[in-house]
């Protein structure tokens, strides 16, 4: 049997599985509920307009932020990569950061921004930060010394050497600083709304949650769920191109 | 050496430098509490039960996430690399599940398992499985064939082939596995607990925000952050310390 076949075996097994659990009665009604009421509960999600809205609002908190966050930790990836000393006495306390979960930083970005979509947008650059700083950092390092040596040569300032020399070599790590970035800002941003927020596709899904319209939160983690996923198989094929 | 001078020195004044922002009014105590009152801030969480317990309990729950991870997620990985077709046919799910922002799920498991322990060990477990399965496929993936070739000319059968050859040659890439399991469970529980002020570490700092205790909150948040890399940092120690040289 070939993978394709395996694979849509699989997908049909699961969701005869799925559905069979549904109707069987043997949960209480609707926690698993049946494809059927998933399936309408997208559809009818997808032509409200108030969807829409919070979903505009999750997409400018999750791109400004990330924005913000890739600008700021490819600086400091190229600061800590190219000045030894610096890189080496930062390195521990941005790795034990980097570790924790960005999350329980929210108390403290909620009293610095307030609760509305200020905090939810640093939570997204705070999120996004830290693995584009490290994966910068460490592509730094294996430039190739040949090309700093040509810059070196030619007297470059330290700007055109950023410009010119280290970000064209570091074209493929910047894609995939992107991808990395992205991911976590998008689960920093929707997080944030989750925990405490009024708009966005996190406070739907909570909404849903409190209300116990186990469809319609099935409908919109469905919707997180193909974006996020489309948009990052879509930077891994323009990488792959790069 | 110097370096960690270095970073030690650029902590200590980043500190001093807050301490006179709130002293002199340019920010407020209620934002950012003055590094001068964490120690007593410690004290009182410590003495108030907030410390150990808690962090006992965010391990034991990230422990037992790993555990059942790896007794699951070892015999995966294992058989999408002793049937080949298998492996091609769900590793690319496997990676783009380990892409997928998973952790989003968890209103979904809240409404299957409730607000408890089940919630964020499955969490931690669903985090954990993903790193060891892909892992420990990689790991016997990357035995070289000489081994394997040298086994047979001794006219090892199939399964002494495995036993013998490949899992001792395949074991530093599952610890790596496991590693990074427990690393992933460990944030993962941490961040759910506070989402769900439910459990352990993560809970003091949902709590200590709600209760506007600010300098209690900034503790558990620095706590979290200790723990994380302490973790980290021993984890690594320790898998270069086992790994054959």
């Amino acid at each position: 049997m070939a993978a394709t076949q395996i694979r849509v075996l699989t997908l049909i097994v699961l969701l005869a599985l799925w559905e069979a659990t549904a109707r069987s009665g043997l949960l209480y009604q609707d926690v698993v509920p049946s494809l059927m009421k998933i399936t309408s509960a997208f559809l009818r999600m997808l032509f409200e307009a108030q969807t829409w809205h919070h979903f505009a609002v999750s997409a400018w908190e999750i791109g400004a932020g990330l924005v913000i966050g890739y600008v700021l930790g490819v600086a400091f990836g190229l600061a800590a990569g190219t000045r030894r000393f610096f890189g080496a006495a930062v390195a521990p306390y941005v790795d034990g950061i980097a570790t924790a979960p960005k999350i329980v930083f929210l108390p403290i970005v909620m009293l610095l921004a307030g609760t509305g979509i200020a905090s939810k947008l640093a939570l997204g650059a705070l999120s996004a930060f830290f693995p584009v700083a490290i994966n910068t950092a460490a592509s730094v390092r294996q430039v190739n010394p040949v090309l700093v040596r040509v810059g070196r040569s030619l007297r470059l300032t330290r700007w055109q050497m950023a410009t010119r020399i280290y970000l064209p070599a570091l074209r493929p790590s910047l894609v995939t600083s992107l991808r990395l970035g992205f991911g976590l800002a998008v689960v920093g941003v929707l997080l944030a709304e989750i925990k405490l927020s009024n708009a966005g596709l996190g406070f739907l899904a909570n909404e849903h949650y409190s209300l116990y319209r186990v469809p319609d939160l099935y409908a919109v983690l469905l919707l997180v769920f193909i974006v996020a996923v489309g948009l990052n198989s879509a930077m891994g094929r323009f990488a792959e191109r790069g | 050496m110097k370096e960690s001078l270095a970073g030690i020195a650029g902590l200590a004044i980043l500190a001093i430098l807050l301490e006179i922002a709130v002293r002199a009014g340019w920010v407020s105590a209620l934002v950012v509490a003055p590094p001068s009152a964490l120690p007593s801030a410690f004290m009182r969480l410590w003495g108030e039960g907030f410390v150990a317990g808690p962090a006992g309990i965010t391990l034991a729950q990230a422990f037992a996430a790993t555990v059942a991870a790896g007794a699951i997620g070892i015999p995966w990985g294992y058989l999408l690399w002793r049937k080949p077709v298998l492996g091609e046919a769900y590793t690319p799910w496997i990676g783009a599940a380990f892409a997928a922002p998973t952790v989003l799920l968890f209103p979904l498991f809240l409404v299957l398992f409730g607000r408890g322990y089940a919630t964020t060990v499955f969490i931690g477990f669903i985090a954990a499985v993903i790193p060891i399965v892909l892992k420990t496929r990689e790991a016997f993936a990357g035995v070289p064939k000489v081994l394997l070739d040298v086994g047979r000319s001794f006219r090892l059968p199939e399964s002494g082939l495995v036993r013998r050859v490949a899992f001792p040659a395949a074991v530093p890439g599952i610890f790596t596995g496991l590693r990074l399991g427990l690393i992933y469970a460990l944030v993962n529980i941490i961040g759910m607990e506070f989402l769900i002020d439910f459990g352990g570490l993560g809970r003091i700092a949902s709590e200590m925000y709600f209760r506007f205790e600010i300098p209690g909150m900034y503790v558990a948040i620095i706590l979290i952050v200790l723990v994380s890399w302490t973790f980290l940092a021993v984890l690594s120690r320790l898998e270069t310390w086992l790994r054959p040289r």
